[in-house]
């Protein structure tokens, strides 16, 4: 098992990311039993940006998801992370550990283990079998855990199993698994459900602070949310994208307005 | 210092080791010690079946390693311990040398039987202990790292993971029947004679078996807690509890999945090669589908998980089949039924589950009396 | 030899005015009669001649007498010449007895399938065609020839053609010898391999050359239909692994429960058989008929018992269902073996199962197994109308996509549960009827199928019917197609194998459920 060897590392380096654009989505199509769930969709986010994308349900968004962390193989397109990896001869955690993060939708956090071991469990570094056999946690690596367990206000809950967290927290526990994995790009699917209004305020500001060092692309129903964070937004329907621009653009877009309220 | 290290939090798997070591202490004196005809005395057939139940604790803890941590409920560890057992038997074959029925130095009885001329390949090497031992453990884990790899790598898991390491052990029993496959066939191998020069039959060799099983056991545990209190173990846990997160977070699932898998398989061996020369036979019957089922049994009954509830498992239903296979051999079958039914329903987590249920309410209890 | 005929039919002639009409013998054909002084002239040569008389005459009247010739027991009253069959052998001083050596005897039996040729009846005609096929001489084949002319019954007119060809083997002419080769190439008759092995030590190089390519071309007709007779064990063997799995396919496949009681499920329908027999001793024809629903009846209501009291509280938990299920077969197979026997128990098979059904002379397909595969189709037709036309099958459809939406449309989920694990159950009894023909009746009978159904399943892809029954026949076929070189026991190990490694490629099987759904 000679795992690890050919494994990306986050370390590593940044994604090449010369051309501006950190991720590019072109032409990709996926069909579940003759349903089109995605419909050559293109999309490309820029470096550092932080993108809302909406859209009704059935609109793709999960599934694109999927497909950028190798989950679900289009059957044609092309997904690229920088100029340089290609993200469909990837898997799933070749693809984290080249430096995406993803937040699901429904919170999945390691439910029997405590808050602390979630995000020892999260944290960048080697992840080869023999390593983690005798791997203990170095001083910066506990200093990480507490400053983020800081961040997500978890700190009087280092010691609790994450099963017994409410959701919300469970939702902050996940984000902070993102944080310490170190990715260069965060997907973050309706980071938000479940959250009360002040979570949600203390969830917009940590999303925007991450931006600028980190690309971050939010899929979110909460329209209030949604304006909050983002300079600019995507519409997806029916596997492509409908629309793109400021929020303020896109409302007055006649065809997303179709396609909401047609709902 | 390192024992008590991975022992921390561990209080079922102190008080077992506690209790091993004081069983491995007191059945010497006892057998070897106390005088033949002394109300103490223990007679050595107690002794091997007692270390019969130890090579089926460490079996046990072996399956709870892959079942109760990894979440892989195999049906094949059966097959495992039968091959280590084997490797143990072709070892005890060839030193019966020209002692057999037919006196021949070279071969078996059973390829005399069969009129073969020389010795198989597979059979090379075999006369040689550190060999043999070395086969024990590479056999079963090549075994388990072949089958394991496929079938992780093509994310075979859950259900269907089950079923084919059952059709994997009951392919190697009908294999294992055959005359043609050179392990005795039906009759298996047997009729032992020593180990290592030592006499089989006489009271100071099945002592010695006895402790090193009880040792065996012991390091076995010991090797599981370690791995169970490391990183890899958490990690371990959270493949059980969320494979495909753990897969979005990096780590490729299939390589912890496929170690975990074969060190489990290379312990089930250990626990086979130690079993054959107590009971003095191996045959075809030990890849029967049942007997790896059994095991799983031992586990639910002990509580998974836990490590210690697997040989307690073990133990407590191995004795459960001694004792009542002898006074009533037909309602054996019934209870070991019903076992299998109402763990599952009435005591998911096991004994030792039930256990710290107690303890928790007794905690609480005295939480609200302060 | 025809002018010996006249010869003799003259003499028989003038002999006929002095014999007197027999007294206590029936009125003997004419024919007959005048074979009498033949057969009284006591020597081989003459009886040949006799024999050449009746069965030159096409006297139907004539075969038992040449046949109680054949078996020695005709005699000659010795002062009338009459022709007497005397069965007992007990005939006092009276009779004579009709002498008979070796080549008189084949000679006697030709001249009973040429007279049988006859015959009325084109059952008796094809017969004694098919008894004459390596006896025919020169001399009968001119005869045989005219009746080819005259015959109507095709099998009947294949069956002499046959033999004309067989005689033709033996012509002086070349050219007749290979025409006759040429017109026997690809015939399965055992006598027409073993001919034709002579002649390719013919001494004309030409005709033994032609000789073994007609030997070839009936070695390769041969092995099609061994091809065929190995396909139809396959699916004979198929299909009883598509009874055994079917039911499996609905309580693993529909329902998501791993039961390992299954196997018992089976062996109680095999045990119901055998209770039914015990019941119906003289009726054994039709009890399978009572059987089946028997069967069903028993095994549903077990697997009922089963969903209500265990399997109910274990939904979404398939590795725990199946350990629970698994302690079931445990205790419903010590059940058997306390309550009826630990030995095997002897179920009989109808009459009509038995016999063959015989396609041509290498190929017969065994009744048992041809209603095994008829009876597997129908059963799955059965199932496959249930789940796709009635009420039950739309509800257990809709249970097992989305439980909870089924239940908020007003199904009652635990209703269905039962009903659909019965169904399941039921269908192993009735597989248990259609093995209790085909194996032993044990009580591990069920072990040793659960694994196979398993298998099975799983191969065609879980939650698909169709997936198993292509699945289990393909097994089946593979299974018996590697016998033959592999042996029964290692042809079982390789298929375990490969679906192992099949698995690993197709982890859901042959026709896996599509969808998102099927996912996680």
């Amino acid at each position: 098992m000679s795992e690890g060897a050919h494994l990306r590392q986050p370390e590593a380096g940044q994604p090449d990311a010369s051309h501006k654009a950190i991720l590019y989505l072109e032409g990709l199509n996926v069909s579940f039993d003759g349903f089109k769930a995605i419909n050559d969709l293109t999309l490309y986010i820029d470096s550092g940006e932080l993108r809302c994308i909406i859209g009704p349900n059935g609109a793709g968004k999960t599934t694109m998801m999927d497909i950028i962390t190798g989950k679900t193989r289009p059957n044609s397109g092309q997904a690229w992370f920088g100029q340089t990896v290609d993200l469909l001869k990837l898997s799933e955690p070749e693809i984290a550990n080249a430096g995406i993060g993803r937040k699901f939708q429904k919170p999945t956090v390691f439910e029997s283990h405590s808050v602390a071991e979630n995000l020892e469990l999260a944290m960048h570094g080697n992840k080869s079998v023999w390593y983690s056999l005798r791997a203990r946690l170095s001083g910066e690596q506990q200093a990480l855990i507490d400053a983020t367990l800081h961040t997500i206000g978890l700190t009087d809950h280092y010691h609790q199993q994450a099963g017994a967290l409410s959701h919300g927290q469970k939702q902050w526990l996940e984000i902070g698994m993102l944080l310490v994995q170190k990715p260069h790009l965060l997907l973050v699917d309706e980071p938000v459900a479940g959250m009360t209004h002040q979570e949600m305020e203390r969830t917009a500001e940590l999303l925007t602070s991450l931006a600028g060092k980190h690309s971050v692309v939010v899929v979110e129903h909460d329209m209030d949310f949604v304006r909050s964070i983002a300079n600019k937004v995507t519409v997806l329907h029916q596997g492509s994208v409908l629309a793109e621009g400021t929020m303020d653009d896109v409302q007055n877009d006649q065809r997303v307005i179709e396609v909401y309220l047609g709902e | 210092m390192f024992i008590t290290r991975i022992l921390q939090n561990d209080r079922g798997g102190q008080i077992m080791l506690a209790v091993l070591a004081l069983v491995l202490v007191l059945v010497p004196v006892l057998n070897l010690l106390v005088p033949e005809g002394n109300f103490l005395h223990m007679p050595t057939y107690l002794v091997t079946l007692l270390g019969k139940y130890l090579t089926y604790a460490l079996l046990a803890v072996a399956v709870d390693l892959v079942w109760g941590y990894l979440g892989i409920l195999s049906l094949g560890h059966g097959a495992f311990f039968a091959l280590g057992g084997y490797a143990m038997g072709m070892y005890l074959m060839r030193q019966i040398g020209d002692r057999g029925v037919y006196g021949n130095a070279n071969l078996p009885d059973f390829m005399v039987f069969l009129n073969w001329k020389e010795l198989p390949w597979f059979w090379q090497g075999f006369d040689m202990f550190w060999f043999a031992m070395l086969m024990v453990l590479l056999v079963p884990g090549l075994l388990a790292f072949v089958f394991g790899w496929l079938a992780f790598r093509s994310r075979v898991t859950g259900v269907y993971l089950s079923i084919i390491t059952q059709a994997l052990t009951y392919a190697l029993l009908l294999a294992f029947f055959r005359n043609e496959m050179g392990f005795g066939g039906n009759n298996g191998l047997t009729d032992f004679k020593d180990i290592l020069g030592f006499s089989l039959q006489s009271d100071n060799t099945r002592m010695t078996l006895f402790v090193l099983s009880g040792l065996a056991l012991a390091g076995g545990y010991l090797l599981c807690r370690y791995i169970i209190n490391s990183k890899l173990g958490r990690i371990v846990v959270a493949i059980r509890d969320a494979e495909s997160r753990t897969r979005f977070v990096g780590y490729r699932v299939e390589h912890y999945k496929v170690w975990v898998f074969t060190v489990s398989a290379m312990l089930a061996g250990v626990a086979g090669a130690l079993y054959v020369p107590q009971v003095g036979i191996i045959n075809p019957g030990e890849f029967s589908p049942l007997n790896s089922i059994e095991i799983v049994i031992w586990v639910a009954i002990g509580g998974r998980a836990t490590l210690y509830g697997a040989v307690l498992g073990a133990i407590l239903v191995n004795y459960a089949k001694t004792v009542f296979t002898g006074l009533m051999p037909e309602s054996w079958i019934f209870m070991l039924g019903a076992l299998f039914v109402l763990v599952t329903l009435y005591l998911p987590q096991g004994l030792a589950g039930l256990v710290q249920q107690f303890q928790a309410k007794g905690w609480l209890q005295r939480r609200a009396a302060a | 030899m025809l002018k010996t005929y006249d010869f003799t039919r003259l003499l028989l002639l003038s002999v006929l005015l002095w014999v007197c009409p027999p007294l206590q013998a029936e009125q003997q054909s004419a024919t007959l009669t005048q074979a009498v002084p033949l057969f009284q002239a006591a020597s081989f040569d003459k009886t040949r001649e006799a024999v050449d008389l009746l069965a030159v005459s096409g006297d139907a009247e004539a075969v038992p007498y040449l046949q109680a010739l054949l078996d020695g027991q005709l005699y000659q009253h010795k002062a009338q010449g009459t022709l007497v069959i005397a069965k007992d052998g007990n005939t006092g001083d009276e009779l004579r007895k009709i002498p008979t050596n070796n080549s008189l005897r084949k000679y006697v039996r030709a001249a009973v399938g040429q007279l049988s040729l006859s015959h009325p009846d084109a059952v008796v005609r094809l017969k004694s065609a098919n008894g004459l096929l390596e006896t025919v001489t020169p001399e009968m084949a001119a005869q045989l020839r005219g009746l080819l002319d005259k015959e109507t019954d095709s099998a009947v007119k294949e069956a002499l053609s046959l033999g004309l060809a067989m005689a033709d083997l033996n012509a002086a002419d070349k050219a007749v010898r290979l025409t006759a080769i040429e017109s026997l190439a690809g015939n399965l008759h055992p006598g027409v391999r073993n001919r034709l092995t002579t002649m390719t030590t013919d001494s004309d190089t030409e005709v033994a050359k032609a000789a073994q390519e007609a030997l070839r071309s009936i070695e390769d007709t041969a092995a099609l239909y061994g091809h065929v007779e190995t396909l139809f064990f396959g699916l004979s063997l198929g299909s009883v692994l598509v009874l055994a799995a079917i039911g499996l396919a609905i309580t693993f496949g529909v329902m998501g429960v791993i039961n390992m009681a299954h196997g018992e499920l089976i062996m109680l329908g095999a045990y119901t058989t055998y209770i039914v027999q015990q019941l119906m001793p003289h009726a054994i024809d039709y009890s399978l008929f009572v059987a089946v629903p028997a069967a069903f009846i028993v095994s549903g209501a077990m697997g009922i018992l089963i969903e209500r009291t265990v399997i109910r509280h274990l939904y979404g938990r398939p590795l725990e269902t199946l350990l629970a299920t698994f302690g079931i077969s445990l205790i419903l197979q010590q059940l058997v073996r306390t309550v009826i026997s630990p030995q095997n128990v002897p179920v009989s098979n109808p009459s009509w199962m038995s016999g063959s059904l015989e396609i041509n002379s290498v190929l017969s397909l065994t009744y048992n197994r041809l209603y095994i595969v008829l009876f597997c189709l129908l059963v799955f037709a059965l199932l496959y109308f249930v789940l796709r036309n009635t009420n039950l099958g739309l509800q257990v459809r809709a249970v097992s996509q989305n439980r909870a939406m089924a239940r908020a449309m007003g199904v009652r989920s635990a209703r269905v549960d039962a009903l659909t694990f019965g169904l399941g159950s039921g269908i192993a009894g009735v597989a248990g009827v259609a093995l209790s023909q085909l194996t032993n009746v044990g009580p591990n009978l069920g072990q040793s199928y659960i694994i196979d159904s398993f298998m099975v399943v799983v191969f065609g892809g879980v939650g698909n019917l169709w997936g198993t029954l292509v699945a289990g026949l393909s097994l089946g076929v593979v299974n018996k197609v590697l016998e033959p070189w592999a042996g029964a026991v290692l042809a079982k190990i390789l298929v375990l194998v490969f679906i192992i490694l099949f698995i690993q490629k197709r982890p859901r099987g042959l026709f896996p459920q599509k969808g998102r759904a099927a996912g996680d």
